[in-house]
């Protein structure tokens, strides 16, 4: 066995064992060294150190009721459990808990698509179901529906959701948390509730209505600790008719201001009903230039002007934003003539013209030949190419984790984040400043990415971890808070959001020790501690 | 509508000490067990081993071994069941290792032996 729960004995903790191993069978209860050892983050940043989050067992239920029986269990003796629904929340702690010793509740094998409604375009799933098994299933029935996906495929739809993950297609669907309908939630007494038009015995709209009647409580369950979700509804998308992208292509440095002034009335009129990815070309081609680098750090008329002369020297657009657009083909095309008619009026001499245009359904060749399937909820795994070892990258990484503060849709905060983040990067020895540019993964605001290696290296991931922390301190005096973290930070992060002395914190706590008395799910999770491991 | 019990990505790069694990010669492998283990490569290994562009796997063994030994890992015939297992369980780089929930134990036989040298 490789450690005990901490203040549990290892008496009761075996007989934890011996009745978990009751409820799921003695197959389905992972004890030995070589099993748990299964269970630690790949791409944890402290590979080799002494305070690397691991398990002490892992227990695999394949129902709500074994997920009910062995929670009751461990109430009763007070054994912490960390729940995951495929464990592949990669860079984000991935199948480790965030309390060490914790048992692992692993979702993985309550893998049952419940029920897909092409009618009403919402699938009903287990957390173990991931992306890949959905899009399959809705391909193998020739449903006219499609999924949204985050960039690896083999997430599971409820965990990506409950971690308020993302996607590439429309709204509402991209964002995941945003388009999922009513679930099924194990409390931590082994109490089962289920939420929205669930309470109502033989309800007919579960997955179509949300709200239920009385207060919305689905939102406690994401990113918190609050109970094991056992079932939720997701919104699907009815398969589109066209698919249209438009290319904007902006010269000047301050042509940011207007573009991102349009993007943001385009997406919230829904005339762009699609997230977006503004990038910089220059600043790419920057990337191999000091003296051009050097410049992107300043915010004077003079920097602007030779930035803006070097943009034009090599014929490279400051700014580049793609366009997506989906619905019926006559749409689409009226929607980017009337996005192309506000960018030309507003940003002198910018470049506008179509991109890639498809009709659906994809053929197969279509679907090989495309350069980003996620675009089209296909799911892949190509993301990790990213990382992987490549003809460019002789030394791959061990893993990555992701600083993603969320900052407002506007100019002014795209350029003032990069000026900021970037300087704290090049203050912790940072050689370059490009790779500081905004996603759109949820509406109305952008998520600056900043991508860090881990490698099973102890003195290059404290490197990562002090200015992971420097950055997520400096973004929190700016007003920017995380969407999204990797365990080892969660406290680190959810230590920002302190208006009027920790509120919204001592309100998650007690809403823990309410629903969960016994502090026995997920400790730690999103910085929300149990009433016995909470610090003074 | 159980989706497979079992797993997805496989084997990339190699690691000195698990390339001198020697197996013994396969048996003759029944016909049910080598189709689960071509099932269980289609899940679980194909989006990053299969051939073509957009599969990290293959690129990352592209890049390793030059042509020396084919990139995807269907085209080996030098894997070894004890080389699959022990990169499943492992990992490498920037791939995971898989659980026991993912791939059981099974499974990875099946794998194992869907992915050894034939013969």
């Amino acid at each position: 066995m490789s450690m005990l729960p901490p203040g549990v004995s290892e008496k009761v903790f075996g007989q934890a064992i011996r009745r978990f191993e009751g409820v799921v069978g003695k197959e389905w209860v992972f004890t030995s060294d070589e099993d748990v050892r299964l269970y630690r983050d790949a791409y944890t940043p402290l590979w080799h150190e002494g305070d690397e989050k691991v398990a002490s067992a892992a227990v695999a239920p394949d129902s709500a009721e074994q997920v009910q029986a062995v929670v009751r269990i461990a109430n009763e003796l007070r054994i912490p459990l960390y729940a995951i629904s495929t464990g592949r929340n990669l860079g984000y702690g991935g199948s480790a808990p965030v309390l060490s010793g914790s048992v692992v509740l692993d979702l993985k094998r309550m893998n049952r698509i419940l029920d897909v409604d092409e009618r009403n375009a919402s699938a009903l799933v287990e957390p173990g179901v991931n992306y890949f098994d959905l899009y399959r299933y809705i391909r193998d029935k020739g449903l006219k529906l499609w999924i949204d996906c985050p960039d690896p495929g083999w997430g599971s739809v409820i965990g990506n959701a409950l971690d308020h993950g993302a996607g590439y297609t429309m709204n509402p669907y991209r964002d995941h948390f945003g388009a999922h309908c009513g679930m099924e939630v194990v409390l931590g007494t082994g109490d089962l509730v289920r939420t929205g038009m669930g309470a109502l015995p033989g309800a007919k709209t579960w997955q179509q209505y949300r709200y239920g009647f009385g207060p919305y409580v689905d939102g406690m369950f994401s990113q918190s600790n609050f109970g094991v979700v056992t079932k939720m509804g997701i919104w699907l998308m009815p398969q589109p008719e066209a698919y249209l992208e438009g290319i904007v292509n902006a010269r000047r440095h301050d042509d940011i201001i207007p573009l991102v002034d349009i993007l943001s009335y385009l997406m919230n009129s829904s005339i762009n009903n699609a997230g977006t990815n503004l990038q910089s070309p220059l600043r790419f081609a920057a990337s191999q230039k000091p003296e051009v680098q050097a410049l992107l750090t300043r915010d004077d008329d003079e920097a602007k002007q030779a930035l803006n002369k070097f943009a034009a020297d090599n014929k490279l657009p400051f700014w580049t934003n793609i366009l997506k657009f989906y619905g019926p083909e006559d749409v689409v095309k009226a929607q980017w003539a009337y996005a192309k008619k506000r960018f030309a009026a507003a940003i002198p001499d910018v470049d506008l013209h179509d991109g890639a245009s498809y009709r659906f359904p994809l053929t197969d060749e279509q679907i090989r030949q495309v350069r980003d399937e996620s675009v089209f909820g296909i799911p892949s795994l190509s993301i990790f190419s990213i990382g992987a070892r490549s003809a460019t990258n002789p030394t791959p990484s061990s893993g990555h984790l992701w600083f993603s503060p969320v900052i407002p849709m506007t100019g002014e905060a795209v350029l003032e984040s990069q000026r900021v983040l970037a300087k704290v990067l090049q203050d912790y020895g940072g050689k370059t400043i490009v790779n500081v540019f905004p996603q759109s993964y949820h509406p109305r605001t952008f998520v600056i990415l900043v991508g860090f290696p881990v490698m099973h290296d102890v003195a290059a991931n404290r490197g990562v971890r002090d200015v992971f922390r420097k950055l997520i301190e400096v973004a929190g005096q700016h007003g920017w808070g995380e969407y999204r973290t990797h365990t080892v930070f969660m406290d680190d992060c959810a230590r920002v959001y302190s208006f009027n002395d920790h509120a919204l914190l001592h309100l998650h706590e007690r809403i823990k020790d309410a629903v969960d008395p016994n502090g026995i799910l997920s400790a730690g999770r999103y910085g929300i501690w149990p009433k016995h491991l909470r610090k003074a | 509508m159980k989706a497979p019990t079992s797993a997805r990505w496989s084997v990339i790069g190699t690691v000195a000490a698990l390339a001198t694990v020697v197996a013994g010669l396969c048996a003759a492998q029944p016909p049910a067990s080598r189709q689960r283990g071509e099932q269980v490569f289609a899940y679980w290994c194909a989006p990053c081993h299969a051939p073509g562009p957009k599969h990290p796997g293959t690129q990352a063994l592209q890049a390793l071994y030059k042509g020396k030994k084919p990139a995807p890992l269907e085209k080996r015939t030098d894997l070894v069941p004890a080389v699959t297992k022990a990169f499943v369980r492992n990992g490498v780089s920037v791939m995971p290792p898989f659980r026991k929930t993912e791939i059981s134990d099974a499974d990875l036989k099946a794998l194992a032996e869907y992915l050894a040298p034939k013969g």
